[in-house]
């Protein structure tokens, strides 16, 4: 399936290994949680790149102690309507800080590109190649952003009090807890 | 009341046109429908029984005059010239066509408004305490935190596609005029042993199949955690929530199965990780949003006026809508005023274009241009002096919306049913507007005093059936519309589920069995009670043998 970064369709150059499938030892390979956990010390010793798979259910938290050892996390839309790998991305990125290539699969739409970007998502996997050509609108169609988020763009509450804030009060005044 | 500022304005635009982006791509065959049903139902768009369906949120339940001018327009404009007032305070438009939806987005952001997350599943219009800001026996604005609310939750990138429907209610007042209690989160505002004021956090409340009154998983929160909470609460039901079943899919499902001490575990874990990032908001963000809800400037009113206690003493009927259509104001020498959207014979929460023109008028005449909308269909002037009063009944008289019912037998609650709506299975408004003909003598209501009826036509329970104090549920079998009684039920801080009475009554027999129930307690009533009061102390059983003893 065509794989878009930075708006662009990419190479893909990691193979999405199967539960029963051999790991491939010499090229960028994906393996289920289930496989992380049951060949955890052969597939830490691996030199190619290493990504994990994580299914919705699988709790972020199970591998936050691992995640030095992926390159790449691949989460999962089922459905396009399933949001839990919303929650997943956000925690991966803003609370253990993981640098790495999140990629969204299965039923990844257009409408979403942006909300997916907002939570952490930097590669999306899609059906076909066109949904390229909408990526750059998508992401900027709405340009205000309430909520604080894994994409670090400015939020409202920051553009509205940024001149406020340089201008006329100093800096203590402004952070001094509510 | 809050104004945007141009951050608040572009987003609504930029939202109009990215939806009319996507009707241009739905029309042209480019989104299929499964595709595009998520992204119009997020600006509001419902497919109904015979057309589209236009929900717009009314924010908290404030309206301004020329809001509601505008609504007005839109109603002439894209639709048969009127609109329904719903019990989540927003207004729905029933005839409107997709190709001109963006359009009525449009005209709505020109006056700062939206229909953005009144449907999907996704946090919903959060809804207040009609009479918020002014009742007397608030202790702080639930507006702030509902705007605040408001826009943390407007295209929240996290929780756009939640398990299920999202609905969050907020009182700053110890009597419960909004419900909380069945919401998917309710908040009540209360000050602790140290006089700080914070927020009683109850989850999992809600009406529908599995009718459920909120548990309190938080007794006290202080307020500038709000934010922080709610995305806490958010995650774990996003994360949690049940995905395979839709009957279960609500935040009352998992509270039910996990427990609410389970639930208030698994919240405060991670909201212990949030807590002092920025999802909060800092102090001068809080500051701004408070200083649009400090209040208006009234005019000083003479807390006594001569000529409105002559017009009390010498007007029967004045007096009358005085004692259930106005309420208790902070401010001496006001009153707020109800206007009763249930005249006998109309269907509950409809309002025409001429109405909300003329309301708009008297709002900006006699209110300081402000309207509320109530969650039981009606509407509310917040800010009448006393000394206009009686010319302001006269008006609302006028327009008939001076029915003096509020909160009395025939201000009944009911969705719009199989009128118009797809998923009903009865008709809700015919037996609404048979209700209210039948006990259309106001003496009588008087007389019968506090008793609400609210009507669903489907398990759904849009009419909130479950928590009426009499409730009917409108079922369908083999063919025929029939209406199941629960008695006892109640949506006020004291909230209850009501019970199911007996077998369900015909079309044509449950108005009888209404008033059969009304018999019932005005003969078993002591000095003073209200119909809930007797129905406590005596129990089912005198109201289903006089119900079923022909049968």
């Amino acid at each position: 399936m065509p794989l878009i970064k930075e708006g662009r369709i990419a190479a893909d150059l990691w193979v999405s290994v199967a539960e029963d499938e051999a790991v491939p030892a010499d090229r960028p390979a994906i393996v289920g949680l289930r496989r992380w956990q049951a060949e955890t010390a052969t597939l830490r010793a691996r030199i190619a790149p290493l990504g994990i798979r994580l299914k919705n259910n699988d709790a972020v938290a199970d591998i936050a102690g691992d995640l030095d050892r992926f390159e790449l996390v691949a989460l999962e839309f089922p459905k396009f309507t399933d949001g839990r790998a919303y929650s997943q991305a956000r925690l991966l990125r803003e609370r253990h800080g993981f640098p790495g290539e999140i990629r969204a699969t299965g039923q990844v739409l257009r409408d979403q590109f942006q909300i997916m970007h907002r939570c952490g998502f930097d590669a999306f996997q899609v059906a076909d190649a066109g949904a390229a050509e909408g990526w750059v609108q998508a992401l900027q169609e709405i340009g205000v952003r309430y909520q604080e988020a894994a994409d670090g763009s400015a939020t409202v509450r920051e553009l509205r009090h940024r001149a406020a804030r340089s201008l006329m009060w100093p800096q203590a005044e402004v952070t001094a807890a509510w | 009341m809050y104004l945007y500022d141009e951050f608040d304005q572009r987003f609504v635009d930029q939202r109009v046109e990215q939806f009319r982006d996507q009707v241009r791509r739905r029309l042209e065959g480019e989104l299929s429908e499964d595709e595009f049903k998520p992204l119009r139902l997020m600006n509001g768009l419902y497919l109904q029984l015979h057309a589209y369906m236009l929900r717009v949120a009314i924010p908290y339940g404030t309206l301004s005059a020329p809001q509601l001018r505008q609504l007005a327009l839109i109603a002439r404009k894209y639709d048969r010239g009127y609109g329904h007032f719903t019990t989540r305070q927003n207004i729905q438009f029933n005839w409107i066509k997709l190709e001109d939806a963006p359009d009525a987005l449009a005209d709505l952001a020109r006056v700062q408004m939206h229909a953005l997350q009144t449907s999907g599943n996704c946090i919903r219009n959060t809804t207040a305490d009609q009479y918020a800001g002014v009742a007397a026996d608030e202790i702080e604005d639930p507006r702030i935190y509902c705007e605040m609310i408001r826009q943390w939750s407007s295209i929240h990138p996290e929780f756009s596609f939640l398990p299920r429907k999202f609905k969050i209610a907020v009182t700053g007042a110890p009597n419960d005029r909004a419900a909380v209690r069945v919401h998917d989160i309710g908040l009540r505002m209360h000050r602790n042993g140290e006089g700080e004021t914070g927020f009683e956090v109850m989850v999992g409340g809600g009406l529908g199949r599995t009718p459920m009154i909120a548990k309190t998983i938080r007794k006290f929160l202080p307020k500038q955690h709000l934010l922080s909470y709610l995305e806490a609460i958010l995650r774990v039901y996003n994360l949690a929530g049940r995905r395979d079943n839709l009957y279960k899919a609500r935040i009352k499902i998992l509270v039910h199965e996990i427990g609410a001490a389970e639930m208030a575990r698994r919240v405060e874990a991670e909201w212990a990780e949030i807590r002092d990032t920025a999802v909060d908001l800092p102090a001068a963000e809080v500051a701004r949003i408070a200083d649009f809800f400090a209040g208006p400037a009234y005019a000083p009113q003479p807390a006594f006026v001569p000529e409105f206690e002559a017009a009390r003493r010498s007007g029967a009927d004045f007096a009358r809508w005085l004692r259930t259509n106005t309420a208790a104001h902070k401010q001496p020498g006001h009153a707020i005023v109800n206007l009763s959207l249930k005249p006998a014979g109309k269907p509950p929460g409809d309002v025409s274009a001429a109405q909300m023109e003329a309301i708009a008028d008297l709002a900006e005449r006699y209110s300081l241009g402000e309207i509320r909308v109530a969650h039981e269909q009606n509407l509310v002037l917040p800010h009448v002096a006393l000394r206009d009063l009686h010319a302001l009944w006269q008006a609302l008289d006028a327009l008939g919306l001076a029915t003096a019912n509020i909160g009395l037998i025939s201000d009944i609650i009911a969705c719009p049913g199989m009128d118009y709506c797809a998923l009903a299975t009865a008709r809700s408004i015919p037996i609404a507007q048979r209700i209210s003909e039948r006990f259309h003598d106001l003496a009588r209501a008087h007389d019968i005093g506090g008793l609400t009826i609210n009507i669903s036509g489907c398990i759904n329970a849009c009419g909130h059936h479950h928590v009426g104090h009499i409730g009917l549920l409108g079922v369908d079998k083999a063919g025929e519309e029939f209406y199941q009684l629960t008695l006892g039920g109640r949506a006020d801080q004291d909230a209850a589920v009501g019970a199911i009475i007996g077998p369900a009554f015909s079309s044509d027999t449950v108005v009888d069995a209404v008033e059969t129930v009304v018999d019932t307690y005005l003969a078993l009533r002591r000095q003073g009670e209200r119909f809930l009061d007797t129905y406590r102390r005596v129990g089912q059983t005198p109201f289903k043998e006089k119900l079923y003893a022909a049968h």
